[in-house]
Protein backbone atom coordinates (compact mmCIF):
# COMPACT_ATOMS: atom_id res chain seq x y z
CA UNK A 1 0.00 0.00 0.00
CA UNK A 2 1.74 3.07 -1.26
CA UNK A 3 0.42 5.74 2.08
CA UNK A 4 2.29 2.77 4.17
CA UNK A 5 5.16 2.74 2.17
CA UNK A 6 5.75 6.40 2.71
CA UNK A 7 5.33 6.19 6.46
CA UNK A 8 8.74 5.12 7.59
CA UNK A 9 7.89 2.28 10.81
CA UNK A 10 9.99 0.86 12.82
CA UNK A 11 12.08 -2.26 11.23
CA UNK A 12 11.74 -4.43 13.99
CA UNK A 13 13.92 -4.21 17.25
CA UNK A 14 16.63 -2.83 14.93
CA UNK A 15 15.58 0.37 16.36
CA UNK A 16 16.05 1.53 19.85
CA UNK A 17 13.23 3.74 21.29
CA UNK A 18 14.15 7.51 21.59
CA UNK A 19 15.54 8.31 24.39
CA UNK A 20 13.05 10.81 25.83
CA UNK A 21 14.91 12.33 29.19
CA UNK A 22 17.82 13.21 26.48
CA UNK A 23 15.93 14.78 23.95
CA UNK A 24 14.04 16.97 26.28
CA UNK A 25 17.37 18.02 28.18
CA UNK A 26 17.95 19.88 24.49
CA UNK A 27 15.10 22.01 24.92
CA UNK A 28 15.67 24.78 27.39
CA UNK A 29 11.78 26.01 27.24
CA UNK A 30 10.54 22.18 28.25
CA UNK A 31 12.28 23.45 31.90
CA UNK A 32 10.07 26.21 32.26
CA UNK A 33 7.35 26.30 34.93
CA UNK A 34 3.77 27.96 33.97
CA UNK A 35 0.71 29.08 35.72
CA UNK A 36 1.48 29.31 39.00
CA UNK A 37 4.57 27.31 38.89
CA UNK A 38 3.06 23.79 36.96
CA UNK A 39 5.95 22.52 34.26
CA UNK A 40 4.92 23.22 31.14
CA UNK A 41 3.57 20.62 29.36
CA UNK A 42 3.55 21.80 25.67
CA UNK A 43 1.38 19.83 23.40
CA UNK A 44 0.65 22.82 20.64
CA UNK A 45 3.65 20.97 18.29
CA UNK A 46 1.26 21.28 15.27
CA UNK A 47 1.06 24.90 15.78
CA UNK A 48 4.41 25.72 15.96
CA UNK A 49 7.12 23.50 18.13
CA UNK A 50 9.73 24.10 19.86
CA UNK A 51 13.67 24.76 19.50
CA UNK A 52 16.66 22.55 21.03
CA UNK A 53 19.31 24.76 21.41
CA UNK A 54 21.38 23.05 18.90
CA UNK A 55 19.09 25.15 16.66
CA UNK A 56 19.40 28.36 19.05
CA UNK A 57 23.09 27.60 18.73
CA UNK A 58 23.50 27.66 14.92
CA UNK A 59 21.45 30.75 14.53
CA UNK A 60 23.18 32.59 17.12
CA UNK A 61 26.60 31.63 16.05
CA UNK A 62 25.37 32.71 12.27
CA UNK A 63 24.91 36.35 13.84
CA UNK A 64 27.91 36.47 16.20
CA UNK A 65 30.57 35.17 13.33
CA UNK A 66 29.15 35.88 10.14
CA UNK A 67 26.37 37.88 9.49
CA UNK A 68 26.28 39.51 6.26
CA UNK A 69 23.46 40.05 3.02
CA UNK A 70 24.37 36.53 0.75
CA UNK A 71 24.84 36.62 -2.60
CA UNK A 72 25.70 40.32 -2.45
CA UNK A 73 28.92 42.07 -1.58
CA UNK A 74 32.56 40.16 -2.16
CA UNK A 75 33.86 40.78 1.12
CA UNK A 76 34.33 37.67 3.05
CA UNK A 77 31.54 37.62 5.92
CA UNK A 78 29.12 38.05 2.53
CA UNK A 79 30.63 34.89 0.71
CA UNK A 80 30.58 33.19 4.40
CA UNK A 81 27.23 34.24 4.55
CA UNK A 82 26.11 32.86 1.02
CA UNK A 83 28.20 29.33 1.96
CA UNK A 84 26.08 29.18 4.87
CA UNK A 85 23.00 29.88 3.46
CA UNK A 86 23.53 27.83 0.10
CA UNK A 87 25.05 24.66 2.40
CA UNK A 88 21.65 24.96 4.22
CA UNK A 89 19.83 24.23 0.68
CA UNK A 90 22.21 21.49 0.16
CA UNK A 91 20.89 20.07 4.17
CA UNK A 92 16.97 20.81 3.52
CA UNK A 93 17.25 18.80 -0.12
CA UNK A 94 18.87 15.86 1.58
CA UNK A 95 16.42 15.59 4.48
CA UNK A 96 13.64 15.52 1.59
CA UNK A 97 15.51 13.27 -0.55
CA UNK A 98 15.49 16.22 -3.37
CA UNK A 99 18.55 18.22 -5.49
CA UNK A 100 19.42 21.43 -3.85
CA UNK A 101 18.32 23.21 -6.77
CA UNK A 102 14.74 22.29 -6.60
CA UNK A 103 14.51 23.95 -2.95
CA UNK A 104 13.29 27.40 -2.78
CA UNK A 105 13.59 29.11 0.32
CA UNK A 106 10.04 31.06 0.55
CA UNK A 107 8.93 32.58 4.34
CA UNK A 108 6.34 29.59 5.29
CA UNK A 109 4.70 27.08 4.13
CA UNK A 110 1.87 29.47 3.51
CA UNK A 111 3.79 31.65 1.15
CA UNK A 112 5.11 28.31 -0.37
CA UNK A 113 1.25 27.78 -1.55
CA UNK A 114 0.74 30.82 -2.75
CA UNK A 115 3.96 30.68 -4.95
CA UNK A 116 2.97 28.07 -7.00
CA UNK A 117 -0.86 29.76 -6.98
CA UNK A 118 0.58 32.92 -8.44
CA UNK A 119 3.03 31.85 -10.36
CA UNK A 120 0.06 29.91 -11.99
CA UNK A 121 -2.10 33.16 -12.87
CA UNK A 122 1.08 35.24 -14.14
CA UNK A 123 1.76 32.58 -16.74
CA UNK A 124 -0.96 33.92 -17.83
CA UNK A 125 1.52 37.02 -19.11
CA UNK A 126 4.51 34.96 -19.63
CA UNK A 127 6.61 33.28 -22.14
CA UNK A 128 5.19 30.12 -23.88
CA UNK A 129 7.50 28.10 -21.57
CA UNK A 130 4.69 28.52 -18.83
CA UNK A 131 2.45 27.08 -21.03
CA UNK A 132 2.09 24.16 -18.26
CA UNK A 133 0.90 26.72 -15.74
CA UNK A 134 -2.12 28.48 -17.48
CA UNK A 135 -5.39 28.07 -16.24
CA UNK A 136 -8.90 29.42 -16.84
CA UNK A 137 -12.28 28.96 -17.65
CA UNK A 138 -12.93 25.24 -18.08
CA UNK A 139 -10.09 24.22 -15.90
CA UNK A 140 -10.53 22.95 -12.61
CA UNK A 141 -8.27 23.07 -9.49
CA UNK A 142 -9.31 20.29 -7.00
CA UNK A 143 -8.65 20.17 -3.18
CA UNK A 144 -9.71 18.96 -0.39
CA UNK A 145 -12.33 19.38 2.57
CA UNK A 146 -9.47 18.83 5.33
CA UNK A 147 -7.15 21.16 4.01
CA UNK A 148 -5.23 24.27 6.41
CA UNK A 149 -6.72 27.16 4.66
CA UNK A 150 -3.35 27.40 3.75
CA UNK A 151 -3.90 25.12 1.08
CA UNK A 152 -7.27 26.24 -0.01
CA UNK A 153 -7.82 29.61 0.30
CA UNK A 154 -4.81 30.63 -2.42
CA UNK A 155 -6.49 28.27 -5.05
CA UNK A 156 -10.28 30.14 -4.24
CA UNK A 157 -8.51 32.82 -5.05
CA UNK A 158 -6.30 31.73 -8.18
CA UNK A 159 -9.80 30.54 -9.05
CA UNK A 160 -11.48 34.04 -8.89
CA UNK A 161 -8.34 35.65 -10.96
CA UNK A 162 -8.30 33.36 -13.62
CA UNK A 163 -12.68 31.62 -14.44
CA UNK A 164 -11.15 28.44 -13.27
CA UNK A 165 -13.18 25.88 -10.89
CA UNK A 166 -12.57 25.19 -7.51
CA UNK A 167 -14.06 21.48 -6.89
CA UNK A 168 -12.88 19.65 -3.81
CA UNK A 169 -12.67 15.25 -2.36
CA UNK A 170 -15.00 15.47 1.06
CA UNK A 171 -14.34 13.72 3.95
CA UNK A 172 -16.10 10.45 5.50
CA UNK A 173 -17.31 11.10 8.98
CA UNK A 174 -14.14 9.43 10.10
CA UNK A 175 -12.48 12.17 9.11
CA UNK A 176 -10.25 10.23 6.31
CA UNK A 177 -10.78 12.00 2.28
CA UNK A 178 -13.34 10.24 0.26
CA UNK A 179 -12.08 8.80 -2.70
CA UNK A 180 -14.80 7.40 -3.70
CA UNK A 181 -16.14 9.67 -6.64
CA UNK A 182 -12.13 10.48 -7.68
CA UNK A 183 -12.47 9.19 -11.09
CA UNK A 184 -15.25 11.69 -11.82
CA UNK A 185 -13.65 14.56 -9.74
CA UNK A 186 -10.11 14.17 -11.48
CA UNK A 187 -10.38 14.30 -14.93
CA UNK A 188 -8.17 16.29 -18.25
CA UNK A 189 -9.97 19.59 -16.79
CA UNK A 190 -8.03 19.22 -13.98
CA UNK A 191 -4.91 21.30 -13.53
CA UNK A 192 -3.64 21.18 -9.90
CA UNK A 193 -4.67 18.63 -7.33
CA UNK A 194 -3.71 20.14 -3.74
CA UNK A 195 -3.67 17.67 -1.07
CA UNK A 196 -2.21 17.69 2.65
CA UNK A 197 -0.03 15.15 3.43
CA UNK A 198 -1.41 14.89 7.32
CA UNK A 199 -4.52 16.63 8.51
CA UNK A 200 -3.60 19.01 11.02
CA UNK A 201 -6.76 18.91 12.61
CA UNK A 202 -7.25 14.80 12.32
CA UNK A 203 -3.75 13.84 11.60
CA UNK A 204 -5.17 12.22 8.79
CA UNK A 205 -2.87 10.98 6.39
CA UNK A 206 -4.58 10.67 2.48
CA UNK A 207 -2.54 8.27 0.08
CA UNK A 208 -1.14 10.92 -1.81
CA UNK A 209 1.03 8.77 -4.13
CA UNK A 210 -2.74 6.98 -5.52
CA UNK A 211 -4.33 10.76 -5.43
CA UNK A 212 -0.30 11.56 -7.69
CA UNK A 213 -0.61 8.74 -10.21
CA UNK A 214 -4.36 9.09 -10.61
CA UNK A 215 -3.75 12.98 -11.23
CA UNK A 216 -0.48 12.70 -13.35
CA UNK A 217 -2.43 10.69 -16.05
CA UNK A 218 -4.94 13.65 -16.62
CA UNK A 219 -1.63 15.67 -16.38
CA UNK A 220 -2.54 17.27 -13.46
CA UNK A 221 0.00 19.03 -10.94
CA UNK A 222 0.08 17.49 -7.49
CA UNK A 223 1.11 20.29 -4.95
CA UNK A 224 1.57 18.86 -0.82
CA UNK A 225 1.12 20.51 1.73
CA UNK A 226 3.64 19.22 4.46
CA UNK A 227 3.36 21.82 7.23
CA UNK A 228 2.65 18.41 9.29
CA UNK A 229 4.37 15.89 7.85
CA UNK A 230 7.77 16.48 6.94
CA UNK A 231 8.61 17.66 10.55
CA UNK A 232 7.26 13.92 12.14
CA UNK A 233 8.27 11.20 9.42
CA UNK A 234 10.85 10.67 6.78
CA UNK A 235 9.57 11.73 3.52
CA UNK A 236 11.25 11.29 0.51
CA UNK A 237 9.49 13.30 -2.63
CA UNK A 238 10.70 11.06 -5.05
CA UNK A 239 8.51 8.02 -3.01
CA UNK A 240 5.90 11.05 -2.91
CA UNK A 241 4.92 11.28 -6.33
CA UNK A 242 4.01 14.76 -6.41
CA UNK A 243 5.02 17.66 -8.35
CA UNK A 244 5.54 20.36 -5.47
CA UNK A 245 5.66 20.13 -1.75
CA UNK A 246 5.47 23.00 0.93
CA UNK A 247 6.75 23.16 4.49
CA UNK A 248 7.94 25.11 7.24
CA UNK A 249 10.73 25.44 9.45
CA UNK A 250 8.86 26.51 12.55
CA UNK A 251 7.03 23.49 12.94
CA UNK A 252 9.95 20.93 12.75
CA UNK A 253 12.29 22.67 15.79
CA UNK A 254 13.51 25.59 13.12
CA UNK A 255 13.44 28.88 13.25
CA UNK A 256 10.41 30.82 12.29
CA UNK A 257 10.38 33.03 9.14
CA UNK A 258 11.48 30.37 6.76
CA UNK A 259 9.79 28.05 4.73
CA UNK A 260 10.11 25.52 1.86
CA UNK A 261 8.90 25.02 -1.49
CA UNK A 262 10.31 22.20 -3.11
CA UNK A 263 9.49 21.55 -7.16
CA UNK A 264 10.36 19.03 -9.74
CA UNK A 265 12.99 21.05 -11.73
CA UNK A 266 11.31 21.18 -14.93
CA UNK A 267 8.82 22.61 -13.53
CA UNK A 268 10.16 25.31 -11.81
CA UNK A 269 12.51 26.02 -14.77
CA UNK A 270 9.09 26.75 -16.53
CA UNK A 271 7.40 28.30 -14.20
CA UNK A 272 7.23 32.54 -13.80
CA UNK A 273 8.08 34.40 -10.68
CA UNK A 274 5.80 35.46 -7.53
CA UNK A 275 7.43 38.17 -5.84
CA UNK A 276 9.92 39.91 -8.10
CA UNK A 277 13.26 42.52 -7.20
CA UNK A 278 16.42 42.12 -6.60
CA UNK A 279 18.24 38.99 -6.25
CA UNK A 280 16.38 36.75 -9.11
CA UNK A 281 16.30 38.84 -11.95
CA UNK A 282 19.68 38.25 -15.00
CA UNK A 283 18.93 41.59 -16.51
CA UNK A 284 17.23 44.55 -15.33
CA UNK A 285 16.62 47.80 -18.59
CA UNK A 286 13.84 50.27 -17.85
CA UNK A 287 11.71 48.40 -20.55
CA UNK A 288 11.41 45.10 -18.75
CA UNK A 289 13.76 42.41 -17.28
CA UNK A 290 15.12 38.90 -17.45
CA UNK A 291 14.95 36.91 -14.60
CA UNK A 292 17.54 34.18 -12.79
CA UNK A 293 17.25 30.34 -12.91
CA UNK A 294 15.55 28.53 -10.25
CA UNK A 295 16.16 28.44 -7.04
CA UNK A 296 17.07 32.39 -7.24
CA UNK A 297 14.05 33.08 -9.74
CA UNK A 298 11.69 32.50 -6.55
CA UNK A 299 13.80 34.25 -3.69
CA UNK A 300 13.45 38.18 -4.72
CA UNK A 301 15.25 39.96 -1.73
CA UNK A 302 18.27 39.30 0.65
CA UNK A 303 18.00 35.93 1.67
CA UNK A 304 16.63 34.09 5.43
CA UNK A 305 20.26 33.16 5.66
CA UNK A 306 20.19 32.70 9.58
CA UNK A 307 16.36 30.75 9.57
CA UNK A 308 18.30 28.85 7.21
CA UNK A 309 21.25 27.74 8.97
CA UNK A 310 18.85 27.17 12.11
CA UNK A 311 16.48 25.36 9.96
CA UNK A 312 19.63 22.94 8.70
CA UNK A 313 20.44 22.56 11.75
CA UNK A 314 16.99 21.40 12.97
CA UNK A 315 17.10 18.56 10.07
CA UNK A 316 21.14 17.77 11.75
CA UNK A 317 19.02 17.38 15.30
CA UNK A 318 16.61 15.58 13.61
CA UNK A 319 18.04 13.16 11.46
CA UNK A 320 20.82 12.72 14.42
CA UNK A 321 17.49 11.31 16.44
CA UNK A 322 16.17 9.59 13.41
CA UNK A 323 12.65 9.78 11.21
CA UNK A 324 11.68 6.56 11.83
CA UNK A 325 12.33 6.73 15.52
CA UNK A 326 10.65 10.10 15.95
CA UNK A 327 7.74 8.65 14.13
CA UNK A 328 7.97 6.13 16.38
CA UNK A 329 7.71 7.60 19.83
CA UNK A 330 5.03 9.89 18.33
CA UNK A 331 3.02 6.68 16.62
CA UNK A 332 3.11 5.37 20.73
CA UNK A 333 1.76 8.62 22.34
CA UNK A 334 -1.29 8.82 19.78
CA UNK A 335 -2.02 5.39 20.31
CA UNK A 336 -1.98 6.38 24.23
CA UNK A 337 -3.73 9.65 23.50
CA UNK A 338 -6.40 7.73 21.15
CA UNK A 339 -7.13 5.46 24.01
CA UNK A 340 -7.11 8.16 27.14
CA UNK A 341 -8.80 10.33 25.56
CA UNK A 342 -11.80 8.54 23.86
CA UNK A 343 -11.89 6.62 26.54
CA UNK A 344 -13.23 9.40 29.10
CA UNK A 345 -17.17 9.41 29.09
CA UNK A 346 -18.60 12.49 26.76
CA UNK A 347 -15.40 13.22 25.09
CA UNK A 348 -15.74 12.55 21.03
CA UNK A 349 -12.26 11.86 19.39
CA UNK A 350 -12.41 13.51 15.71
CA UNK A 351 -10.67 11.39 13.08
CA UNK A 352 -9.24 8.24 12.87
CA UNK A 353 -9.29 5.96 16.27
CA UNK A 354 -6.09 3.97 15.53
CA UNK A 355 -2.41 5.18 14.27
CA UNK A 356 -2.84 3.58 11.05
CA UNK A 357 -1.96 6.83 8.33
CA UNK A 358 -2.96 9.03 10.86
CA UNK A 359 -0.09 11.36 12.67
CA UNK A 360 0.19 12.87 16.04
CA UNK A 361 -2.38 15.50 16.20
CA UNK A 362 -5.62 14.68 18.61
CA UNK A 363 -8.89 16.59 18.26
CA UNK A 364 -11.73 16.50 20.23
CA UNK A 365 -15.12 17.95 21.77
CA UNK A 366 -15.75 17.55 24.91
CA UNK A 367 -20.05 17.54 25.56
CA UNK A 368 -20.96 20.44 27.11
CA UNK A 369 -18.08 22.02 27.40
CA UNK A 370 -16.55 24.56 24.85
CA UNK A 371 -13.31 24.24 23.22
CA UNK A 372 -11.77 27.44 24.86
CA UNK A 373 -13.23 26.41 28.23
CA UNK A 374 -11.35 23.09 28.31
CA UNK A 375 -8.12 25.05 26.59
CA UNK A 376 -8.77 27.15 29.74
CA UNK A 377 -8.87 24.73 32.22
CA UNK A 378 -5.92 23.03 30.80
CA UNK A 379 -3.57 25.90 30.53
CA UNK A 380 -4.32 26.46 34.24
CA UNK A 381 -2.34 23.18 34.67
CA UNK A 382 0.30 24.40 32.15
CA UNK A 383 -1.07 22.35 29.34
CA UNK A 384 -0.75 24.17 26.24
CA UNK A 385 -2.84 23.01 23.64
CA UNK A 386 -4.64 24.88 20.63
CA UNK A 387 -8.45 25.32 20.63
CA UNK A 388 -10.59 26.59 17.78
CA UNK A 389 -10.62 25.71 14.16
CA UNK A 390 -7.47 25.25 13.45
CA UNK A 391 -7.13 27.25 10.45
CA UNK A 392 -9.27 24.22 8.69
CA UNK A 393 -12.88 25.29 9.51
CA UNK A 394 -14.32 23.75 6.04
CA UNK A 395 -13.40 20.34 8.05
CA UNK A 396 -14.84 21.14 11.43
CA UNK A 397 -17.97 22.47 9.38
CA UNK A 398 -17.96 19.36 7.76
CA UNK A 399 -17.44 16.58 10.68
CA UNK A 400 -20.43 18.41 12.08
CA UNK A 401 -18.39 20.50 14.75
CA UNK A 402 -17.74 24.42 15.43
CA UNK A 403 -14.52 23.95 17.12
CA UNK A 404 -11.93 21.63 18.54
CA UNK A 405 -9.65 21.33 21.03
CA UNK A 406 -6.43 20.05 20.09
CA UNK A 407 -3.33 18.35 21.20
CA UNK A 408 -0.11 17.45 19.35
CA UNK A 409 2.53 15.31 20.30
CA UNK A 410 5.78 15.56 19.17
CA UNK A 411 9.43 13.76 19.65
CA UNK A 412 10.33 15.46 23.40
CA UNK A 413 6.28 14.84 24.51
CA UNK A 414 6.06 11.95 27.15
CA UNK A 415 2.90 9.47 28.52
CA UNK A 416 3.25 10.93 31.08
CA UNK A 417 2.59 14.13 29.77
CA UNK A 418 -0.51 12.57 27.79
CA UNK A 419 -1.59 11.21 30.93
CA UNK A 420 -2.04 14.45 32.11
CA UNK A 421 -4.04 15.92 29.15
CA UNK A 422 -6.68 12.94 30.00
CA UNK A 423 -6.59 14.30 33.45
CA UNK A 424 -6.81 17.86 32.56
CA UNK A 425 -9.80 17.26 30.37
CA UNK A 426 -11.89 15.34 33.84
CA UNK A 427 -10.86 18.70 35.78
CA UNK A 428 -12.64 20.67 33.02
CA UNK A 429 -16.06 18.36 33.34
CA UNK A 430 -15.67 18.63 36.29
CA UNK A 431 -15.47 22.43 36.30
CA UNK A 432 -18.22 23.33 34.39
CA UNK A 433 -20.42 20.39 35.78
CA UNK A 434 -20.07 18.25 32.65
CA UNK A 435 -18.53 15.34 34.07
CA UNK B 1 -6.41 27.88 40.40
CA UNK B 2 -6.95 31.38 39.07
CA UNK B 3 -9.73 30.06 37.42
CA UNK B 4 -12.27 30.62 39.80
CA UNK B 5 -11.34 34.74 39.32
CA UNK B 6 -11.87 33.94 35.53
CA UNK B 7 -14.90 32.26 35.49
CA UNK B 8 -16.62 34.13 38.30
CA UNK B 9 -20.02 32.29 40.04
CA UNK B 10 -22.11 35.50 38.14
CA UNK B 11 -20.76 33.96 34.47
CA UNK B 12 -21.22 30.09 34.86
CA UNK B 13 -24.66 31.61 36.30
CA UNK B 14 -25.53 33.36 32.83
CA UNK B 15 -23.46 30.47 30.40
CA UNK B 16 -25.85 27.70 32.10
CA UNK B 17 -29.17 30.00 32.25
CA UNK B 18 -28.81 32.77 29.86
CA UNK B 19 -30.99 35.67 29.41
CA UNK B 20 -33.37 36.90 26.55
CA UNK B 21 -31.52 34.09 24.31
CA UNK B 22 -33.79 33.44 21.28
CA UNK B 23 -34.16 35.84 18.12
CA UNK B 24 -37.08 38.10 18.78
CA UNK B 25 -39.42 40.26 16.46
CA UNK B 26 -39.56 43.32 16.36
CA UNK B 27 -36.23 44.53 15.16
CA UNK B 28 -34.39 47.16 13.75
CA UNK B 29 -31.55 45.91 12.59
CA UNK B 30 -29.50 41.96 12.64
CA UNK B 31 -25.74 41.60 12.48
CA UNK B 32 -23.61 38.66 12.25
CA UNK B 33 -20.84 38.90 13.85
CA UNK B 34 -17.59 35.87 13.92
CA UNK B 35 -14.71 35.58 16.14
CA UNK B 36 -12.15 34.51 13.50
CA UNK B 37 -9.66 32.21 15.32
CA UNK B 38 -12.18 30.01 16.95
CA UNK B 39 -15.33 30.20 14.62
CA UNK B 40 -17.75 31.50 17.78
CA UNK B 41 -20.46 33.56 16.26
CA UNK B 42 -23.76 35.79 17.03
CA UNK B 43 -26.39 36.87 15.68
CA UNK B 44 -28.02 39.81 17.11
CA UNK B 45 -30.64 42.41 16.91
CA UNK B 46 -31.82 45.61 18.60
CA UNK B 47 -34.99 47.21 18.57
CA UNK B 48 -35.03 50.60 19.66
CA UNK B 49 -37.95 52.61 20.50
CA UNK B 50 -38.21 56.28 21.15
CA UNK B 51 -38.87 57.95 24.82
CA UNK B 52 -39.00 61.54 24.86
CA UNK B 53 -37.16 62.01 21.35
CA UNK B 54 -34.36 60.02 22.73
CA UNK B 55 -33.66 56.58 21.68
CA UNK B 56 -34.05 53.61 24.25
CA UNK B 57 -32.88 50.08 23.75
CA UNK B 58 -36.31 48.22 23.83
CA UNK B 59 -34.69 44.63 22.96
CA UNK B 60 -31.49 43.18 22.37
CA UNK B 61 -32.22 38.89 20.97
CA UNK B 62 -29.70 36.85 19.79
CA UNK B 63 -28.94 33.66 18.86
CA UNK B 64 -24.76 32.37 19.48
CA UNK B 65 -22.30 30.05 19.48
CA UNK B 66 -19.61 30.26 21.76
CA UNK B 67 -17.44 29.52 25.00
CA UNK B 68 -18.56 30.64 28.31
CA UNK B 69 -17.07 33.86 28.36
CA UNK B 70 -18.68 34.52 25.23
CA UNK B 71 -21.96 33.27 25.96
CA UNK B 72 -22.19 34.93 29.01
CA UNK B 73 -20.97 38.24 28.03
CA UNK B 74 -23.51 38.60 25.85
CA UNK B 75 -26.00 37.50 28.40
CA UNK B 76 -25.00 40.06 30.94
CA UNK B 77 -24.72 43.05 28.17
CA UNK B 78 -28.90 42.33 27.39
CA UNK B 79 -29.67 42.90 31.02
CA UNK B 80 -26.79 45.86 31.60
CA UNK B 81 -28.96 47.49 27.88
CA UNK B 82 -32.13 46.88 27.95
CA UNK B 83 -34.03 50.03 29.23
CA UNK B 84 -31.59 51.77 29.01
CA UNK B 85 -31.17 54.85 26.54
CA UNK B 86 -29.12 54.46 23.83
CA UNK B 87 -26.44 57.41 24.99
CA UNK B 88 -26.49 55.40 28.45
CA UNK B 89 -25.63 52.22 27.22
CA UNK B 90 -22.78 53.46 24.90
CA UNK B 91 -21.19 54.63 27.69
CA UNK B 92 -21.58 51.31 29.82
CA UNK B 93 -20.43 49.51 26.08
CA UNK B 94 -17.46 51.67 26.68
CA UNK B 95 -16.90 51.03 29.93
CA UNK B 96 -16.46 47.10 29.34
CA UNK B 97 -14.31 47.88 26.16
CA UNK B 98 -12.01 49.78 28.81
CA UNK B 99 -12.14 47.15 31.65
CA UNK B 100 -11.04 44.35 29.19
CA UNK B 101 -8.46 46.24 27.74
CA UNK B 102 -6.61 46.98 31.25
CA UNK B 103 -4.71 44.13 31.14
CA UNK B 104 -6.41 43.83 34.85
CA UNK B 105 -4.87 46.96 35.98
CA UNK B 106 -8.05 49.09 36.02
CA UNK B 107 -10.69 49.36 39.05
CA UNK B 108 -13.95 48.42 37.44
CA UNK B 109 -16.69 50.64 38.38
CA UNK B 110 -19.84 48.74 39.16
CA UNK B 111 -21.78 51.40 39.42
CA UNK B 112 -21.95 51.54 35.75
CA UNK B 113 -20.84 48.18 35.29
CA UNK B 114 -23.43 46.10 37.07
CA UNK B 115 -22.89 42.29 36.99
CA UNK B 116 -20.59 42.72 33.85
CA UNK B 117 -17.73 43.86 36.57
CA UNK B 118 -17.55 39.87 37.07
CA UNK B 119 -15.35 39.90 33.32
CA UNK B 120 -12.32 41.47 35.17
CA UNK B 121 -10.57 38.14 35.02
CA UNK B 122 -10.89 38.00 31.46
CA UNK B 123 -8.56 41.40 31.19
CA UNK B 124 -6.01 38.96 32.31
CA UNK B 125 -6.37 36.60 29.65
CA UNK B 126 -5.96 38.26 26.25
CA UNK B 127 -6.84 35.64 24.18
CA UNK B 128 -10.28 35.55 25.81
CA UNK B 129 -10.96 39.26 25.50
CA UNK B 130 -12.41 38.48 22.11
CA UNK B 131 -14.76 36.27 23.76
CA UNK B 132 -16.31 38.91 25.94
CA UNK B 133 -16.80 41.03 23.01
CA UNK B 134 -18.01 39.78 21.07
CA UNK B 135 -21.92 40.44 21.97
CA UNK B 136 -20.64 44.19 22.70
CA UNK B 137 -19.20 44.62 19.22
CA UNK B 138 -22.36 43.09 17.73
CA UNK B 139 -24.34 44.85 19.46
CA UNK B 140 -22.50 48.49 19.11
CA UNK B 141 -22.90 47.78 15.39
CA UNK B 142 -26.56 46.65 15.47
CA UNK B 143 -27.83 49.62 17.15
CA UNK B 144 -25.52 51.88 14.94
CA UNK B 145 -26.89 50.42 12.07
CA UNK B 146 -30.58 50.59 13.63
CA UNK B 147 -29.76 54.43 14.14
CA UNK B 148 -28.55 55.21 10.92
CA UNK B 149 -31.54 53.65 9.46
CA UNK B 150 -34.09 55.39 11.59
CA UNK B 151 -32.53 58.33 10.76
CA UNK B 152 -32.58 61.78 13.39
CA UNK B 153 -36.08 61.49 15.01
CA UNK B 154 -37.43 59.00 12.68
CA UNK B 155 -39.11 56.87 14.59
CA UNK B 156 -41.55 57.27 17.22
CA UNK B 157 -42.96 54.74 18.92
CA UNK B 158 -42.41 50.86 17.84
Amino acid sequence: MTAASETVRLGGAALSPLDTEAVRADFPILGRAVRGGHPLIYLDSGATSQKPRQVLDAERDFYTVHNAAAHRGNHLLAEETTDAYEGARVRVAEFIGADPGEIIFTKSATEALNLVAYAMSNAATAGPEAERFRVGPGDEILVTEMEHHANLVPWQQLCLRTGATLRWFGVTPEGRLDLSNAAELISDRTKVVAVTHQSNVTGAVPPVADIARLAHAHGALVVVDGAQSVPHRSVDVAALGADFLAFSAHKMLGPSGIGVLWGRRELLEAMPPYVTGGSMIEVVRMEGSTFLPPPERFEAGVPPAAQAVGLAAACDYLDGIGMARVHAHEEALTAHGLEAVAAIPGVRVLGPLTTENRGGALSFVVDGVHPHDVGQVLDELGIAVRTGHHCAWPLHRALGVQATTRATFYLYNTHDEVDALADGIRQAQKFFGAA
Amino acid sequence: MELESLYQEIILDHYRHPHRKGLREPFDAQVHHVNPTCGDEVTLRVALKDAAGEPVVADVSYDALGCSISQASTSVLTDMVVGKTVAEAMDISAEFLALMQSRGESEPDEDVLGDAVAFEGVAKYPARIKCALLGWMAWKDATARALAEAGPGAKDDS
